[in-house]
């Protein structure tokens, strides 16, 4: 146990010692990928326990956008202290949210919660204070008083990715382990022996949406300060639509499959996008669709295949 | 001494069909009743009102004195009533070892802890001596939706006997077993019973288990309850033959085939 | 009195145009059990097509009175093509997974349509205003309203009525019920499941492209307007109770009345108000208002 952690944590200096001579643009690739994935892997915990999450984009829009309004009105470019309060406004609001969303299941739980996300993406569409439907751009972050100027910037950005998700990753692999990681799967499976086990199925889900919204502020906050720029769009349906494609892709098996969906997913787009940008859509649906009907563990299961073919 | 477990007119509708009507039944601790009833007759309406999964329309259900009406099947249980289903109320994906360490960890914690692992050398051990109890624990690693019957039904039971309940109430624990099997698991799961000195209820449609465990019998018929004392009193009822046992039918019908 | 009246003129024409749309969404989901994303694309599909077969069709210079048979001609046939390929192509393969799998089955259908539809008309924008200015405008209470909006007010109605009238006074439909009220059972009584599959899915598409081809008079018509419309449809069928041909006539009428009261009042809250009145309706009948509870035995 011990020893994977640390693994994890090597990884993860390993990962962004590379960034450092990576070119430019895979930096910026693979931070709002990490970005993305740390949003997915709070879509995981709600996945284990049976729980479709199509509404996620609202917490990782409300998380970019509580980062470029209060590094605007606090005036403030700490990057950790925009995080914290990104990470806290979206629990508090997945406080009240999840008292209404954790009565429901299967498909009213996905489109309610997207119902929730579209609701944002009604206000910041209509809110000229914050840029309409265009957003606006947020100031570039500080760390501990640094100012990275010029090249330094997207490092910067990418270095806290990375240890977000490392740090969250660790988290989410004890998480699983734990009883209460159990309980979601238990959910998923029969709600009626949960209960009967004494625990309330409600209390369960609930705790599991405030983590998943922490951790989707928590991705939107690293976005907007990566890209330095945010709009609606984030909150937009076809958004959470993304992250649920990401953790189909990735497999709900193991906490790397949202890394590495998030990362092949971002690959693929922005490949696809080069290479044909009036068919880079199609090219993600057929690739949704294999998934789907060839791979419904995700690409994790080939990890986990080939892995258990060396060790037999 | 009033009973450990006491039901005073306990009523349930559902919309036009009632499913219980002036059910006043009493357990008391050590106590074995067997339930009979034909299908429809209340008797899984009648555990769930107990255990909290539905409300009841009308009456009271006194655990030790004290209404528990209005309780759900969490307080109930922590109250100290437990209970098995007629279909197997399991984790069908995940394993039994699974099944068991996930039992464990939601019972014991009232807050389930994020950071320790739910598998630990102790936990695990602690499955396999359940298991070993119930005579399964060679299943242990195997999912629980390719299990047989029986093993199913004795970990459902198993696992409703995780809290050592005062009382127990068990909803058909051989249905789908076969035949040559019923005593067999009835003795497992007896003898678990009897080292806890719970009070059990059972549901059975056997007659021939019934006359084996219970130590007192009530039938039900069409949510009332149609007879209630000794077993061999409540069998001989000429109600009871009537409407639940249907003897009179099975005896004409063996004489039939004698005579053929 | 004024705006009361443009209100509730407006909110009527919008839940018009919303109960079309909804209707095969709803129709689908009641038989099928799909919440079938791609709808939005059935609906962009119908659009393209009315907007260039009418193009065509007025270039060629024949009579004006004819493009409106264009549309509804596009409608059907676009509707049933994409509505056959998709059943029959791919959404046979994957019957029987779970609802939510079938959500991510048509999301992945939706993304290929879009590009389809790019593919073959382009990203710019179509125009086919004419059957839209031709029919006139009328004044009521000093307010003008187009009369082809009014003209969909009736259209809707006839749909709904020859829903109902299907469902309810035909054989098929009869048996289309029995199919949703009880699959299984259904099935057991010999009737053709998946048959019913196949037609009730191209009937859906068909409504689904009606409402495109229908509305593309009136707007301009270009990429994105079905990712648009199908989270407007679901907010309207879940309103109503998914599967309930009616519930989605309740529920386009409180989202069109909805909306139309906030454009004239408060027009910040346009989408707002859709989803507020969905959460309200939801916190107090969890399953929308016509749909039947269902308690799980034990
Ligand atoms: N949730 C429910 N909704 C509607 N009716 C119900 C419900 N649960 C039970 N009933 C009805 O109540 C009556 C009693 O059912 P119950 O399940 O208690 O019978 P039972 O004695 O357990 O029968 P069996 O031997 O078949 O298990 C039946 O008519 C049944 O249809
Ligand atoms: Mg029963």
């Amino acid at each position: 146990m011990r020893n994977s952690t640390l693994l994890v944590l090597g990884a993860g200096v390993a990962v962004m010692a590379a960034g450092m001579v990576m070119p430019g643009w895979l930096t910026f690739l693979l931070t709002l990928a990490l970005a993305k994935g740390l949003v997915v892997m709070g879509l995981l915990l709600l996945m284990k326990a049976g729980l479709v999450s199509f509404g996620q984009g609202l917490y990782y829009c409300l998380g970019a956008y509580c980062v470029g309004v209060a590094g605007d009105y606090l005036e403030t470019q700490n990057a950790l202290f925009l995080m914290l309060i990104a990470v806290v406004v979206c629990v508090a609001l997945a406080a009240v949210i999840g008292l209404l969303l954790c009565r429901y299941r299967d498909i009213f739980f996905a489109m309610f919660s997207m119902a929730f996300s579209m609701i944002l993406y009604g206000v910041l569409v209509k809110s000229s204070a914050f840029g309409s439907s265009d957003g606006f751009n947020v100031k570039p972050p500080l760390l501990f008083g640094w100012t990275p100027t010029g090249e330094p910037g997207p490092l910067m950005a990418y270095g806290l990715a990375v240890t977000a998700v490392t740090v969250v990753g660790i988290f989410v692999w004890n998480y699983l382990r734990s009883p209460m990681g159990y309980a979601g799967e238990a959910v998923r499976e029969n709600e009626i022996r949960v209960e009967y086990l004494g625990s309330s199925v409600r209390r369960i889900i609930y705790i599991k949406y405030l983590l998943a919204a922490a951790m989707a502020g928590l991705g939107g906050g690293i976005t907007a300060l990566a890209a330095g720029h945010i709009d609606p769009e984030m909150a937009y349906w076809t958004t959470s639509g993304e992250f649920v494609f990401i953790a189909l892709m990735g497999g709900t098996g193991h906490v790397a499959g949202p890394v590495i969906g998030a990362v092949l997913f971002e690959l693929i787009r922005t490949y696809a996008f080069q290479i044909s940008p009036y068919t880079w859509q199609m090219i993600l649906g057929i690739a949704l669709l294999a998934i789907i009907l060839y791979l419904p563990k995700g690409v994790w299961s080939l990890v986990e295949r080939f892995t258990k073919e060396k060790t037999s | 001494m009033s009973a450990l477990l006491e039901t005073r007119s306990l009523a349930r509708n559902f919309g036009a069909v009632t499913a219980a009507a002036d059910i006043d039944v009493s357990i008391n601790a050590g106590e074995i009743v067997g339930v009979i009833g034909s299908n429809g007759a209340g008797k899984t309406t009648f555990i769930n009102m107990v255990t909290g999964y539905l409300q009841p329309s009308s009456g009271d259900i006194l655990f030790k004195g004290k209404s528990i009406v209005g309780k759900n099947p969490r307080q109930v249980m922590r109250a100290g009533i437990c209970r098995s289903f007629q279909v197997a109320q399991l984790f069908p994906e995940l394993t039994v070892l699974d099944n068991v360490l996930i039992a464990y960890g939601l019972m014991q914690h009232r807050v389930l802890p994020m950071f320790r692992p739910l598998a630990t050398g102790n936990s695990i051990k602690q499955a396999e001596n359940l298991l070993q109890e119930y005579g399964i624990e060679s299943y242990l690693p195997e999912k629980v939706m390719t299990l047989p019957q029986g093993v199913r039904k004795l970990l459902d039971i198993a696992l409703a006997m995780l809290r050592e309940p005062e009382v127990l109430l068990l909803d058909e624990p051989t249905s789908g077993v076969a035949i040559d099997d019923k005593f067999d698991l009835m003795d497992t799961v007896m003898q678990a019973v009897r080292k806890s000195g719970a009070g059990v209820l059972f549901v059975e449609h056997d007659m021939e288990v019934i006359a084996r465990y219970s130590t007192r019998l009530i039938a039900f018929y069409d949510g009332r309850v149609l007879a209630d004392g000794p077993v061999a009193e409540v069998m001989d009822n000429e109600k009871v033959k009537e409407l639940v046992t249907g003897h009179h039918l099975e005896i004409d019908y063996k004489r039939e085939v004698a005579h053929a | 009195m004024k705006l009361v009246i443009a209100m509730l003129m407006d909110g009527v024409i919008y839940a018009s145009w919303l109960f079309i749309i909804a209707a095969g969404l709803t129709l689908i989901y009641g038989v099928m059990r799909i919440l079938n994303m791609a709808h939005g694309s059935f609906y962009a599909i119908g659009a393209y097509s009315g907007a260039s077969l009418v193009g065509f069709y007025l270039a060629g210079g024949y009579p004006p009175w004819g493009a409106y048979l264009m549309l509804l001609g596009a409608a059907i046939v676009s509707g049933a093509l994409v509505g056959i390929l998709i059943e029959r192509g791919l959404l046979r393969i994957m019957y029987g997974r779970d609802e939510v799998v079938m959500i991510l089955v048509t999301y992945a259908i939706l993304l290929i349509l879009e590009d389809v539809i790019k593919l073959i008309w382009g990203v710019d924008a179509y125009f086919a205003y004419q059957p839209y200015t031709l029919l006139g405008r009328t004044k009521m209470a000093g307010i003008s309203f187009a009369n082809y909006d009014i003209a969909l007010i009736f259209v809707a109605a006839s749909i709904c009525f020859l829903l109902w009238w299907g469902l309810n006074r035909t054989r098929q439909g009869k048996l289309l019920q029995a199919v949703i009220h009880d699959r299984d059972t259904a099935a057991f009584l010999g009737i053709n499941v998946t048959k019913m599959f196949s037609i009730t899915f191209v009937i859906g598409a068909v409504l689904g492209a009606l409402a495109g081809s229908l509305t593309a008079p009136g707007i301009s018509v270009m990429p994105g307007i079905g990712v648009e419309v199908i989270i407007l449809a679901f907010a309207v069928v879940v309103i109503g109770g998914l599967g309930s041909v009616g519930g989605a006539l309740m529920g386009a009428l409180i989202v069109g009345l909805a909306r139309s009261a906030a454009v004239h009042l408060y027009p910040e809250a346009e989408l707002f108000v859709i989803y507020g009145v969905m959460g309200l309706v939801l916190a107090f009948r969890p399953q929308g208002l016509f749909a039947i509870a269902t308690a799980r035995k034990i």
